[in-house]
């Protein structure tokens, strides 16, 4: 017996929630939820213009703008794709990352942050092992933040990458998103839920767009409380029976630095979320298979299913230079085309 | 030492079961002399001090809070947390033994009371139940008792060895001191940043399940049941969930000397109000569900609830700018805790003023036996709070006399206004109208 639901409800006026007061700067992303439903639109059809552009006219979007690239956390395909898309339009970029600078030093993320500003930064990107990082970096230095992965919390960019390659596969020829979109579409979540970012993102995005989100896993990795952090989110344990409802799998890895002395049968795992090419060929045979990486082949997906028909992985890192590319001009240029 | 008259008032007196106007005379550090208006005998030379529209109370009692010396004056010093006390009505603060070093030895305990510290109302020490507060072995409570300390607690590290625990509250109840325990199995707890639920989730933090808290309670009432013989004193500090009020209800209905203490921010907070990361909300126990906050203000207007208690935890400014999971622990209440219980449990939720201020003082008072305090009855301690109860005004960290400014009730709206705090006879603060 729960003792708090014995206790007597009275109606009762009490303090209200507080009102937040992020982002501060209207160029940052920090959460999806910083984004409408026509800003997510937006963003999806100046990708592809971005992506179709002449690149020697693109590369006047930011000419000599100064975008730092802050990263507490190793990345391959995050931190290069930032770095391209910054590039590409023609932004100069400084990566700062915990291992090289004062921070080994014990330098705050605060001071980091204020002394990059005074260098000129006009936008951070942060990837940060701690969540919440990303708010107070842009708290300390009220400058375009974007969030490139904020502990287990999120990872913006990655659910609207994620979404975008979505839509190439499900709906091809549809450029912007409406909140009816996705309608019908069962995207599924698989694997280490607790400690993902990426999944947090897409399971607070794809609802918006219409999508039914299915999420997947064993209880350690997926509590049920998540099913609680919004509208359209469901919790199916049954991979299989998962698959068979599911038109997107999105596969994750577990994230062995994050799991704090949580023990895990790994050979009891594969035997139930493992995706396998007899898994998809018998209950998700025409489903796309999504993976933020990093891919640990033979752990969370064969090596058959990754490199296979039904993959669409490389296809996502792809669509994130196109995503980030829009998110850095957001951040820097106003609606008008002026600097921002 | 002078003689001061507080004249034209409303004395509330809970513990003397007085609500009227009186005069009250306070002489040589005690009170000398309470009469109806204008008719105090001894009155010619005194000081008065015209307490006209204002209510005369006994000072506020707060039996929990870190005042941070030996050891840590970069966020609070014993004057700076007590002045931030006085500015909040209150006359007598116990301090918590989590300093550097652990305040586990009479002479730290002695330390701590020096005139030297410069504190302007009372200080009464808690010290540790163990050596450094490690759980293993217990401290010396006869000495540290000889000492001042009030009560023992291993604050901020529970307790968690059954054995250890068993032999502290056997020898605490053979001297007669409280045990108090922060209710916390930390092995449910490791790296958890704020309560466990679909918050928590959401933000991406490790959370604290209420379990963590009411397995220590349960589990610490089953000894004092054991013990029953000996007759322990288990005061559980603040509570926080649902689960563990309810625990204790259940052992004061079999009989066992259980009392508990609630912090406002835990009859007002939830986990709601940790926003996006605001440091100024992350304390531990840490802000719990809507239904264990109403399940702490049930506890407080039926009576399970002992005592109104800050556990005042000053921090400095940088030390709270950081990343909400690598951020220290507490928030700073001594200057807010009238204002907010006075707008909340007396002005919204109507519990009457008598209650209020027994909360704040007689019942603190009587759970940690501080003769003399809590009442201000002919011959108690002259410590007294004046104010004004209908005053509305808002709070200001940055006008906190703590050194620290660590609170999630910057901007609150307030109710009721100290004028003067009096500590045994001297005016240890005196405040704007």
């Amino acid at each position: 017996m729960n003792p708090a639901a014995t206790t007597a409800r009275r109606p009762r006026n009490t303090p209200p929630a507080p009102v937040s007061p992020f982002p501060y700067n209207p160029g940052s992303l920090l959460s999806v939820l910083d984004l409408s439903v026509d800003g997510v639109s937006q963003l999806l059809m100046r990708a592809t213009e971005l992506e179709n552009e002449d690149p020697i006219g693109r590369d006047r979007i930011l000419a000599k703008r100064r975008i730092a690239l802050l990263f507490y956390e190793s990345s391959t395909r995050t931190r290069t794709s930032f770095e391209l898309a910054c590039k590409a339009l023609g932004a100069d970029t400084t990566l700062v990352s915990s291992l090289s600078s004062s921070i080994e030093k014990g330098e705050s993320l605060k001071d980091t942050g204020l002394t990059l500003r005074a260098l000129g930064a006009e936008a951070i990107i942060l990837r940060h092992n701690s969540s919440g990082a990303a708010w107070l970096l842009e708290e300390s230095t009220r400058l375009p933040v974007i969030n490139a992965g904020d502990g287990m919390h999120e990872h913006p960019t990655q659910a609207l990458l994620d979404l975008r390659t979505i839509l190439t596969h499900l709906r091809p020829g549809v450029e912007g998103v409406a909140p009816d979109t996705l309608a019908g579409v069962t995207v599924m979540i698989t694997g280490d839920i607790l400690h993902s970012r990426v999944a947090r993102s897409n399971m607070l995005l794809l609802p918006r767009v219409g999508a039914r989100v299915l999420l997947c896993g064993p209880k350690e990795l997926l509590p049920e409380q998540a099913a609680r952090s919004g509208p359209g989110i469901e919790i199916e344990r049954d991979f299989d029976a998962a698959l068979k409802q599911s038109q997107a799998v999105m596969m994750l890895r577990i994230q062995a630095e994050r799991l704090a002395g949580l023990q895990l049968d790994l050979d009891e795992y594969k035997a139930n979320y493992q995706l396998t090419g007899q898994r998809l060929a018998a209950h998700a045979p025409t489903t796309v298979v999504l993976h933020p990486g990093p891919i640990i082949r033979g752990m969370e997906i064969t090596a058959g299913v990754a490199d296979g028909v039904q993959s669409a992985i490389l296809e996502q890192v792809t669509n994130g230079l196109a995503i980030r590319m829009a998110v850095m001009e957001r951040a820097l240029v106003t609606d008008d085309g002026g600097r921002a | 030492m002078t003689t001061l008259a507080i004249c034209g008032g409303r004395l509330v007196d809970p513990a003397a079961g007085v609500d009227a106007a009186k005069d009250i005379l306070l002489k040589d550090g005690r009170v000398a002399e309470i009469a109806g208006p204008g008719k105090l005998k001894g009155k010619n030379g005194a000081e008065i001090l015209d307490a006209t529209g204002l209510v005369v109370a006994p000072g506020l009692i707060d039996i929990h809070v870190h005042l941070r010396e030996p050891g840590q004056g970069y966020k609070e010093t014993i004057a700076t947390g007590t002045a931030a006390a006085a500015a909040g009505g209150f006359t007598s603060v116990a301090a918590m033994p989590n300093t550097s070093p652990v305040n586990d030895t009479a002479e730290v305990t002695r330390w701590m009371q020096s005139p030297e510290r410069g504190a302007v109302v009372r200080v009464f020490p808690i010290a540790a139940a163990t050596r450094g507060s490690k759980g293993e072995t217990l401290s010396d409570y006869a000495a540290l008792k000889a000492a001042g300390a009030v009560a023992i607690t291993d604050d901020g590290r529970p307790i968690l060895k059954d054995g250890v625990m068993r032999e502290s509250l056997a020898a605490a109840a053979r001297v007669g001191l409280t045990v108090i325990q922060h209710a916390e199995d930390t092995r449910m707890t490791q790296g958890a940043s704020m309560n466990l639920g679909p918050v928590s989730f959401k933000l991406g933090l490790r959370g604290m399940p209420v379990e963590a808290e009411s397995s220590v309670v349960e589990r610490d009432i089953r000894l004092v049941a054991e013990l029953r013989e000996s007759h322990p004193h288990l005061h559980v500090a603040h509570i926080s969930t649902a689960a563990a009020l309810a625990a204790v209800r259940q052992a004061r209905r079999n009989g066992l000397r259980v009392t508990c203490e609630v912090a406002p921010h835990h009859f007002l907070l939830t986990e709601e109000h940790v926003g996006l990361y605001n440091t100024h909300a992350k304390m531990n126990p840490p802000l719990r569900s809507a239904a264990d906050r109403d399940a702490m203000i049930e506890g407080i207007l039926d009576g399970v609830v002992d005592a109104i208690a800050t556990d005042h935890a000053p921090h400095a400014m940088h030390e709270k700018e950081i990343e909400f999971d690598l951020a220290p622990n507490g928030i700073i209440g001594l200057e807010t805790a009238l204002g907010l219980s006075l707008r909340w449990l007396h002005g919204e939720w109507k519990v009457p003023m008598g209650r209020v201020l027994s909360l704040l003082s007689a019942q603190p008072a009587a759970l940690l036996g501080l003769k003399g305090r809590g009442t201000l009855a002919a011959g108690s301690y002259a410590d007294v709070v004046v104010f004004d109860p209908k005053a509305e005004w808002t709070y200001r960290a940055t006008e906190s006399k703590s050194k620290a400014k660590n609170t999630p009730f910057d901007g609150w709206p307030m109710l009721g206004k100290v004028r003067w705090t009096i500590s045994e006879g001297r005016v240890a603060y005196a405040g704007q109208l």
